[in-house]
């Protein structure tokens, strides 16, 4: 399964290069991310969980990392669902800012797991990452995932209709979609 | 703290919410001092605009002392104690739309903006008090409210003049103003505008401090068209009059130059067999705005003569009039007002006397008094023109 989204950003290619260089970053706006960190040169540990209704881990190597232009990993051997990644980096015309071209690829596994990530995507898969490109642009641009009284949950935004209602949340609420 | 809640269409009622608190680094908490319902929150009111939910706090327009700012708002632009009209559209200041002055396009202030893109083709900006379409943001006609982004937003109020005078800077003025602005209005031009209500009111003045030579006002409330005609403009009632031959007289036949579209998606009147067909169709959903001002607005522009249009329209429209706005090389210009563009030019403007936003309020309620005033606002009832309300 292959999604790809674009977005476009005012910041200059070398600080979204910098921005997604980081790659402990991510989870801030991906949904289905928990953690990503280093581990050694090249190397990453990636954590993946609730959206799946399943806890998965894998590492990744990073295949390619051309300054301010492209970065692409994919999972090592042994991976639940092997996955790769692109992310590329072009200058928008007239000085538009950076267009963000991302690639997301997923081997679905048979058996349940398969089926798990086949539904966490749904029938419009690329709407995910359309999701998690529109909080990345939040984040970079204003500094942050914008919340609302309506949609208070930041990058975990996946509540389907009726939301909560748009009046300020009790404390026990808040507590909850800011933990 | 207490709140005008949207329960279900043509019912609002003021209840007890929780406090805001700030959900963002970047909020500030603003008790209110000063209150008011738009035209537009009767299309909320009427239930017309979809994605409302029960409980929802209405309300865009407003102001108030700042009571708390999160720790990512800078301190040199916003700090607790300030006085601040509030901007309906919530911008960042940082996205291309904003960083061109197209605030209420801002591409990351509706955190439901997936959902805004599939009716819209591309998302709009988040609105206090405005459906979930338009973000789920908790509205101002309330004792508190949550300000997003309070480092760009707001507009600080430094002299001493009323909430009166500058409340309306959240919203109604700068969209009349935008509306006349929008008509590049040039030497002699007469302007007609379709709707007296208070955004009209303000279109008209707007017209007329931006060089208007006549500014024609079209309604079919008495008391709004006096209240137009109180300010020197002429009137046109178009229960009794047919608008098109009236415009035609007034203009020496030429039709007006510039027609401003203040009605938008709830237009009441026009030929009767369009007025069922429309009201059928938008009762059935399968056309969800009655868009009568603007085919008579098209059809009276003279050629070559620019629409504008600022009344609100939130989906589709039948029998709009393509041959009349191609062949006649007619401009049609729109949108959602870019408030953040226009408060302080405004502001500047009613400091040295050339505008008095006040002429429009008729109404002063407590916040509790809310529903009584939708119900006199919708029903035109008691001469309502503008209510403010105090919490």
């Amino acid at each position: 399964m292959e999604l790809t989204s674009t977005t476009t950003v005012t910041t200059p290619p070398e600080e979204v290069y910098a921005f997604w260089r980081q790659l402990d970053r991510l989870p801030t706006f991906m949904a289905h991310l928990e953690e990503v960190r280093a581990t050694e040169a090249g190397r990453s540990h990636w954590k993946a969980s609730a959206p799946f209704g399943w806890d998965v881990e894998w590492d990744a190597e990073t295949t390619d990392d051309v300054a301010a232009q492209r970065i692409a990993w994919r999972s090592v051997d042994g991976a639940d669902v092997p996955n790769s990644g692109e992310v590329r980096f072009v200058p928008a015309p007239g000085g538009r800012g950076t267009e963000v071209h991302v690639t997301l690829t997923y081997e679905l596994p048979g058996g349940a797991l398969g089926k798990a990530v086949a539904k966490y995507f749904g029938e419009e898969p690329s709407q995910q990452l359309d999701d998690d490109l529109r909080r990345f642009k939040q984040v970079i641009e204003t500094g942050e995932v914008i919340r609302s009284d309506g949609a208070p949950w930041g990058k975990r935004a996946r509540e389907e209709f009726p939301q909560h209602p748009a009046r300020p949340l009790s404390d026990e609420e808040r507590k909850e979609v800011l933990a | 703290m207490k709140a005008n809640c949207w329960i279900s269409p043509n019912e609002v009622e003021v209840n007890e919410v929780p406090d805001p608190a700030i959900l963002n680094s970047r909020d500030a908490i603003v008790r209110i001092t000063s209150t008011a319902i738009c035209g537009s929150d009767l299309h909320l009111l009427d239930g017309y605009v979809p994605t409302m939910q029960e409980g929802d706090i209405l309300g865009h327009e407003f102001m108030g002392e700042v009571v708390e700012v999160g720790p990512g708002v800078d301190r040199g632009k916003l700090r607790a104690g300030d006085r601040v009209v509030v901007p309906f559209p919530i911008g960042c200041g940082a996205c291309s739309a904003c960083q061109h002055q197209l605030w209420s396009c801002c591409e990351n202030t509706n955190p439901n903006a997936g959902v805004a893109e599939k009716m819209f083709g591309h998302p709009t900006a988040g609105i206090y008090g405005y459906s979930h379409l338009t973000g789920g943001f908790a509205g101002g006609q309330a004792e508190f409210a949550r300000v997003v982004l309070a480092d760009v937003n707001p507009l600080k109020i430094e002299s001493d003049l009323s909430d009166e005078q500058v409340l309306f800077l959240s919203d109604i003025l700068p969209t009349g103003y935008m509306g006349a602005e929008m008509c590049e209005i040039t030497d002699g031009d007469v302007v007609a505008v379709w709707g007296a209500g208070p955004v009209g009111q303000f279109a008209m003045d707007s017209a007329r401090v931006l060089g208007a030579a006549r500014v024609i006002a079209i309604d079919d409330v008495p008391y709004r068209l006096e209240m137009a005609a109180s300010q020197g403009y002429d009137t046109i009632d178009y229960s009794d009059t047919d608008v098109r031959s009236a415009l035609l007289e007034l203009t020496g036949g030429r039709g007006p130059d510039k027609c401003i579209d203040a009605v938008g998606m709830e237009a009441t009147h026009g030929a009767t067999h369009l007025q069922l067909y429309d009201r059928v169709k938008q009762a059935v959903r399968s056309e969800t705005d009655r868009p009568h001002a603007l085919r008579q607005a098209i059809l009276s522009c003279r050629s070559g003569g620019i629409v504008s249009v600022i009344g609100v329209y939130g989906g589709l429209i039948d029998k709009f009039p393509a041959g009349a706005w191609m062949n006649r090389s007619l401009t049609l210009r729109t949108g959602q007002c870019h408030v953040q563009r226009y408060m302080r030019p405004l502001l500047g403007r009613i400091e040295r006397g050339e505008i008095d936003p006040t002429r429009v309020i008729t109404h002063r309620l407590p916040l509790a008094e809310a529903p009584h005033g939708y119900d006199i606002f919708k029903n035109k009832a008691d001469g309502c023109e503008k209510v403010v309300l105090k919490p």
